[in-house]
């Protein structure tokens, strides 16, 4: 304690600077520039300004200014900043570094991403840690090729908001249509990629000018100055504004009664008592218990490391993502990506990488490059492989799906990183634009064996053989030898047949126009679960009216449905009649007889037309397994 | 709604990356070298798993040249929090007898810590250490990874290292290889002290001002902990209210002159302080470049 400050006044001092800690949050920008438009020496700026340079690192540099420097005599603030010694003895920079420097009011980590041939790399990689970006240009030379560049990588990475600084405006004599004719330039190109806001602002890194202060050399300029637009910008944003993702890291069993899920909340909030549901396992409960860092808590936002407790014992794994039931992710196995290549081993479509998501690990397989984008001018360029620091547009398959929201809505579970599985090396970067081919949607309560699980275990492509025709027409026989056959081939069936259902489950149903309705509803809803059950169905049903054909075959998903029109002519029938009923249909004995007082709609596009009088019933079994395996279905 | 204040952020991405490792590593430990870096990692570590228990070691790379007092802050943490403390000495080094006096820093640090630390990794077969490292400390850390990657002889290459994407971290190894992982990567010495002050962690009493015996040495103020410091002629130990801003080989490590006895009373200093941490380290003063070279062989 000094012996002319009271200990009040001590006590005071540090109470104000604890308080600003409580309030004081954060923000990571990256900084854009190409090479000498004054990135480094901005920032060694910003950090000599704010107080942040210890002056043992300020004669550090200024030793080194005399041996690297390019200013002469006075500190060049550049070499605040440098890092590796081999870049320092290039005098180039080739990695993304971080600097930390605060103001009372909030704690800035700067990402520079700088270098030539790394350029995409790196930038996308400091990019997608950022919320925000500085894109510096010369004054002189105002927006060029690179400012297009770097513009491009920030809005692919996601940022949205850019802070514009035209610098070294001490070379241009302080002119202001230089800057407003830049600014005008800039936004047309920040327009294109959808940047949302854009505030510019000019500056001389070299004097500090409108950097922490106005100096009054750009009276025209009324705006913020530099730093008043980073601490004003507002952070993490859309983070917060997503729905709530915990992508479950570890799951957290030191005993018998406890069980919690840890993970940090990608997006959106929490509460307890919260329903919540896991992804993909679809398992719901609600949420009993948050531990935050420092204990439990009511709730738990975007950004923190939580552990939560559900009220059910069900069983979530690392990988899985929990989300309230009312907005859970989407769930895909394929997805149109843009990719970064990081690698100096080229991307080879085709071979499978390892991939990591938000949740969920996988095995990845590019299996389209639909175009690389050049960086500059965002033309669409043909490409059958991606080099290092190129982006493309491409199909990625996974082994299995995954939850995961577009980038565009979530850059914490729409982002993912590929992986050489032999060099372990990460080579690739990508965002996810849309899933491709959606798996179920796990808003309902999925079961974790699903019919796709099921189909494997029976080796087989479950459907259903619809099998229409007129009393007689041979529809029995033939689905009775096509079973056998099916049977002898080692696969799993089972026959429906509509009169048979007529005396059990349907019984209780008679032929007005509703009991009919509801009579074929029930076929094909049992035939559907047969077919979700992992068996191939056989539905023998005279089933006269397209509609209710067109109702059963909605019920099922695309390639599960065959319709065969068991094809034989009423004369035909007529004559056969096995069991009867034409006869009494003709005697009047028999009401609403198809064929003869009620009418038979014949399928207009049948997936298959048999003609029973020309085939066997045996030979059109054999068409009916013939059609199956040229469809690939009922065969796994 | 709650917001998260920039020390909340910090301490949320650290539990992040802690977590991370126990998913994925085989066999992790947290180097543990007594200072506050140390003690703000093993805070986190220990809020990553609770109400579990730390699933993994501390392991602390004895020098035998430590301050006393650290030693015996070492073994009281590891007692009250019931923590499995691995403590490694280079056996090899000690009947060599080498010293940070006899040696020299550069020689001793080789030895004693750095080739100490590698026996160590493999003696125990782990594949990821936890250090207390910050990118804030030198220039040449500015751009070290979280995870930075360290193939089968612990060499640090830095043109090999992993791009960090988001938080997706490529934890991917090969038989016999290691990371080293920086949690506090992105906290600067003041975001320790006020985290420090936060949540009241227990601290080495050296880092607080009080009266100690010091010698002035090439321009350090170093403390004389025991009599392996053998005085040189005309040097006369003095009392000097004194504190320690960084803490290592008590011959290494130069003292600072100030009042500052609480946590509080650092932090007040600090924000006044115009000088580097590392401006007290022997080791730095070397050459320009020196921690990066220093990097290379497997120093931390
Ligand atoms: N006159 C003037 N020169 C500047 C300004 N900003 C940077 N420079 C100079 O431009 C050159 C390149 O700056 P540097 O920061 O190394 O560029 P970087 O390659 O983007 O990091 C150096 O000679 C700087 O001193 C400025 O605002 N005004």
């Amino acid at each position: 304690m000094s012996s002319n400050a009271g200990p009040g006044a001590a006590t005071q001092e540090i109470g104000t600077v604890l308080a600003r800690q409580d309030v004081k949050d954060q923000l990571r920008f990256i900084i854009c520039g190409s090479v000498d438009d004054g990135k480094s020496t901005l920032l060694g700026r910003l950090l000599y300004d704010s107080r942040n340079i210890f002056d043992d690192q300020i004669s550090a540099a200024e030793s080194e200014s005399r041996v690297y420097g390019t200013q002469g005599d006075s500190v060049d603030l550049a070499l605040l900043l440098d890092g590796l010694q081999a870049e320092r003895e290039q005098g180039i920079t080739i990695d993304v570094a971080y600097r930390y420097f605060e103001t009372p009011k909030r704690k800035f980590i700067a990402i520079d991403a700088p270098g030539h041939e790394q350029y995409t790399r790196n930038m996308a990689t400091g990019a997608s840690n950022a919320d925000v970006a500085l894109v510096l240009v010369d004054a002189r030379n105002g927006v060029v090729t690179q400012t297009r560049r770097h513009s491009h990588i920030i809005a692919l990475m996601g940022i949205r908001r850019v802070i514009l600084a035209v610098n070294k405006i001490d070379l241009v004599d302080y002119d202001r249509r230089v800057y407003s004719d830049i600014v005008r330039e800039y936004q047309a190109v920040a327009r294109d990629l959808g940047t949302e806001e854009i505030n510019a602002v000019p500056v001389s890194a070299l004097t500090g000018e409108n950097v922490f202060t106005a100096c009054g050399n750009t009276p025209w300029h009324g705006g913020p100055t530099l730093l008043e637009l980073l601490e004003n910008v507002e952070v993490r944003r859309d983070e917060l504004a997503a729905a709530f993702r915990l992508p479950v890291q570890w799951v957290n069993r030191p005993n018998p009664e406890f069980r919690g899920y840890s993970g940090t909340v990608a997006s959106g909030h929490v509460e307890r008592g919260m329903s919540v549901v896991a992804s993909p396992s679809g398992r719901q409960s609600t949420v009993e218990r948050i531990l935050g860092p420092s204990g439990d808590l009511e709730k738990a936002i975007a950004g923190q490391s939580i552990t939560i407790v559900l009220a059910d014992e069900i069983d979530v794994s690392r990988g899985e993502m929990i989300a309230g039931t009312d907005s859970p992710p989407e769930f895909a196995d394929q997805f149109a990506v843009h990719l970064i290549w990081t690698d100096s081993q080229p991307m080879l479509p085709e071979r499978s990488y390892s991939a990591r998501f938000a949740s969920a690990s996988g095995i990845a397989q590019i299996t389209d490059l639909t175009h690389r984008i050049d960086v500059n001018t965002r033309n669409r360029l043909a490409a059958k492989t991606l080099e290092l620091n190129e982006i493309g547009y491409c199909k990625i398959t996974l082994d299995h799906a995954i939850p995961f929201d577009p980038y565009s809505v979530n850059r914490r579970t729409g982002s993912f990183v590929l992986i050489d599985r032999f060099s372990n090396a990460t080579v690739g970067a990508g965002v996810i634009d849309f899933a491709l081919r959606r798996a179920s949607n796990i808003s309902w309560q999925e079961m974790k064996v699903d019919k796709a699980t099921r189909a494997r275990a029976t080796a087989q492509r479950p459907c259903i053989l619809w099998l229409t025709g007129l009393s007689g027409a041979g529809k029995s026989t033939i689905a009775d030898r096509l079973e056998q056959k099916l049977q002898s081939l080692g696969r799993f069936t089972y026959l429906l047949d509509g009169d048979n259902v007529r005396h059990g489950l349907n019984k209780d149903l008679g032929f007005t126009e509703e009991d009919r309705v509801e009579n074929i509803r029930r076929i094909a809803e049992v035939a559907r679960l047969m077919v979700d059950a992992g068996l191939i169905v056989i539905v023998s049903f005279i089933s006269p009216f397209r509609s209710e054909r067109q109702m059963a075959r909605s019920m099922v998903e695309d390639g599960e449905f065959f319709e065969i029109f068991v094809d034989t002519p009423l004369e035909v029938c007529e004559e056969r009649d096995p069991k009867g009923l034409y006869a009494k249909a003709r005697q009047g004995i028999l009401a609403n007889f198809t064929g003869i007082d009620s009418p038979y709609e014949p399928p207009e596009r049948p997936d298959l037309r048999i003609n029973t009088t020309k085939v066997t019933a045996d030979e059109a079994a054999d068409d009916v397994i013939g059609f199956l395996r040229s469809k690939g279905a009922g065969f796994g | 709604m709650p917001v998260l204040n920039h020390l909340d952020h910090l301490e949320s991405e650290s539990i992040h990356i802690i977590r991370e490792v126990v998913a994925e590593f085989r066999h992790p430990v947290l180097l543990y070298s007594i200072g506050k870096d140390s003690a703000v990692l093993l805070h986190l570590a220990l809020k990553a798993f609770a109400p579990g228990k730390l699933p993994f070691p501390l392991l602390h790379v004895d020098t035998t040249w430590k301050f006393r007092e650290m030693i015996r802050f070492r073994d009281e943490t590891a007692a009250r929090l019931g923590l499995e403390m691995i403590v490694h000495v280079n056996q090899d080094g000690l009947a060599r007898k080498v010293g940070p006096i006899s040696h020299g820093s550069r020689v001793h640090t080789d030895i004693m810590k750095t080739e100490a630390l590698k026996q160590a990794l493999d003696l125990h077969g782990f594949d990821a250490a936890f250090g207390g490292a910050r990118r804030d400390e030198e220039r040449s850390r500015a751009k070290e990874r979280v995870f930075s990657f360290r193939g089968a002889s612990h060499r640090w290459d830095p043109k090999n290292q992993r791009p960090e994407f988001w938080n997706l971290y490529n934890t991917r190894i090969a038989p016999g290889e290691g990371v080293r992982v920086f949690p506090l990567s992105n906290w600067t010495e003041l975001d320790v002290w006020h985290y420090i002050e936060r949540e009241n962690i227990p601290l080495v009493s050296l880092y607080f001002s009080a009266p100690r015996p010091i010698v002035r040495r090439n321009g350090l103020l170093i403390m004389v902990d025991d009599d392996r410091l053998v005085l040189e002629p005309g040097e006369e130990p003095a009392e000097l209210q004194v504190r320690f801003r960084t803490l290592g080989c008590y011959p290494l490590t130069g003292a600072i002159e100030s009042k500052a006895g609480t946590v509080q009373d650092i932090i007040l200093e600090l924000t006044q302080s115009r000088s580097s941490e590392r401006e007290v380290r022997a080791i730095d003063n070397d050459r320009v470049g020196s921690m990066e070279k220093k990097k290379q062989e497997g120093y931390f």
